[in-house]
């Protein structure tokens, strides 16, 4: 009797994407909201099979609880929740963040001017940044203690590299010609900087930034499980795990995919608004 | 010669590199001497600072181990070690690359095949991809616990729940990468295959796939530096058993930060050879297609 709806259910809201994806709108605006509803219909969907999967099946919620049921504790801990997004996020993730990402673009200015230090550093950026970094957690946890400063340490060495890495090459992005253009101005090495290759190199400095919204969080959270005071993301999930409270721990999950959301989509606003002569910026308008 | 050598790379590295030894060993001077100090003084021996800098590099459990220390616990826990003994390195380091290599195996046949249909099917573009990219916004590796005791709470325990973490990581990259690739081909080169009757099938694997190759490669490069980094997360949780994660939670709970330290760099020579290993095989296949660069 489940299954069958279920079926029908995902097929319906198939064919219903097939046909929107199909049909031509005459006004802009129309296909617009047309590709804001497509994936808002399959995202509804996916949720919608996962209640009716759970609860028909009746799946043990120690497995996957329903969704209504992680909403009602979401509901009913937002005071918890807070706390633990005010710990995590506000504290270890902006701070560390900020931090990390400022100290590798000052860095990067600096290895600029000297072309032995770039050639030096940039293999070496390449290759720490596929390292795995988040493990250097315990070792931040031992040196900074179970607060938030320790976990911040740990924000601070994911981002640096990545964003070295793209700021040197950005600064590099600016042509020969450009740079001559700024010669024949007699501007000097601070004008070049600032009205030249920084512009230019926003789009690479931008998409470092974007990797590192998310690796920011990532390392917040995982060094938390190496200790923490009794409040946090992480700590919240670890404990919350050990006792098979399963539906506390998604309110926490949905939390931190919000928070991850919403601190990339800010970036990419003002990627747009910074970037905006860029053509991946103009063909995004464009249609 | 030497002018060849300043303008190479080889040079200015091991010049970053010694710098970067050398800030460490300072580093681990001035860290550990505090607790070496507080020592004399409860000994009430005399002492000089050769001494001291002698003893802060060579302590049981120092803040931050010299790199000699690291060097030596790695050599002893790889080749002095028997591979099956519990204490060896090189056993720990197969059971994280095995997880590592599943995972980054599933992440890429399943990464493809999404790309494959999403290129290929504009409900699946339009429907899939903007969720494709916000799954990557959910801290996963903060998750990964959860997946761990779950899977297990079901019975499945061992390589997979770690892989499947891996996957989850490592197929992002792919599908990303692949949608680019197999878009690459230029709207003259479509029209090229469709003046040959080519069908769908045909157009796939004559244009589409063969131009998809450089992208599929820098990718990889990424998934499999990340899928490491899934299994490693992935094998805190359970309890810390085998894996460098173990090592690395263990040596947390009990100071050991020589165990920690050798441990990560163990780490990261398998993410460096992991990565070096895609990248070997990115340049043979793009000579035998006459692509090398």
């Amino acid at each position: 009797m489940m299954l069958p709806a279920v079926i029908a259910l995902w097929f319906a809201a198939w064919a219903l994407n097939e046909w929107l994806v199909r049909r031509r709108f005459a006004s802009p605006a129309l296909a617009r909201v047309r590709d804001l509803a497509v994936p808002v219909i399959f995202g509804a969907t996916l949720l919608m099979l996962w209640e009716a999967v759970t609860r028909g099946f009746d799946v043990p919620t120690v497995l996957l609880p329903p969704p209504s049921m992680i909403w009602e504790r979401i509901v009913n801990s937002v005071p918890i929740l807070w706390a633990d997004f005010q710990q995590t996020f506000l504290k270890a993730v902006l701070s560390g963040y900020v931090l990390g990402c400022g100290s590798a673009f000052l860095v990067a200015i600096a290895i600029d001017r000297s072309p032995f230090l770039q050639r030096g550093l940039l293999p070496l950026g390449n290759f720490v940044s596929a390292l795995p970094i988040i493990g250097i957690a315990p070792i931040m946890v031992m040196w900074f203690g179970f607060d938030w400063p320790s976990k911040a340490a740990v924000v601070i060495v994911m981002t640096f590299f990545p964003m070295l890495v793209n700021t040197v090459s950005g600064l590099a992005a600016s042509s020969h010609m450009e740079r001559d253009l700024m010669r024949t101005y007699a501007s000097s090495y601070w004008q070049t900087l600032f009205k030249l290759r920084l512009p230019a190199a926003a789009p690479f400095i931008f998409n470092a930034l974007k990797i590192n919204s998310t690796l920011a969080l990532i390392g917040a959270i995982v060094a938390e499980f190496f200790g923490t005071p009794i409040v946090g993301m992480g700590f919240r999930i670890s404990t919350e795990v050990g006792r098979l409270a399963v539906d506390m721990v998604w309110a926490e999950i949905a939390v931190a995919a919000l928070a991850g959301s919403a601190f990339y989509g800010v970036i990419v606003l003002i990627e747009r608004a910074v970037t905006f002569w860029h053509p991946s910026v103009r063909s995004a308008r464009a249609t | 010669m030497t002018r060849a050598l300043t303008e190479g790379r080889t040079i200015p590295i091991l010049t970053v590199v010694a710098a970067l030894v050398v800030i460490w060993y300072a580093f681990a001077v001035w860290l550990n001497s505090p607790w070496q100090i507080d020592r004399y003084e409860k000994a009430e021996v005399e002492w000089t600072t050769g001494q001291l800098i002698n003893d802060t590099l060579n302590q049981e459990r120092p803040v931050l181990p010299a790199a000699h220390q690291v060097a030596v616990e790695i050599w002893k826990t790889t080749v002095q070690k028997k591979i099956t003994s519990k204490r060896s390195l090189v056993f720990h380091g197969w059971i994280t690359l095995s997880a590592t290599l599943l995972g980054f195996a599933i992440g890429t046949v399943l990464g493809v095949a999404l790309a494959v249909f999403i290129v290929h099917n504009r409900a699946m573009d339009k429907s899939m991809m903007p969720w494709i990219i916000a799954s990557q916004t959910v801290p996963i590796l903060a998750i990964a616990p959860m997946i761990i005791v779950v899977l297990n709470a079901i019975g499945l325990s061992g390589l997979l729940p770690k892989a499947l973490i891996s996957t989850y990581l490592s197929f992002f990259p792919v599908v990303v990468g692949m949608v680019k690739g197999l878009r690459s081909p230029q709207a003259h080169e479509l029209d090229l295959m469709h003046t040959y009757n080519a069908s769908r099938a045909q157009t796939f694997w004559k244009l589409r796939w063969p131009s998809s190759m450089p992208y599929l490669f820098t990718s990889l490069k990424v998934a499999v530096a990340i899928s490491l980094v899934g299994a490693i997360v992935g094998e805190l949780p359970t309890g810390a058993v085998a894996g460098l994660g173990a090592r690395l939670l263990t040596g947390s709970y009990y100071g050991q930060t020589i165990q920690i330290w050798s441990a990560l760099f163990v780490a990261a020579a398998l993410a460096a050879c992991l990565v070096m290993i895609v990248g070997a095989a990115d340049r043979i296949v793009m000579r035998r297609m006459g692509l090398a660069r």
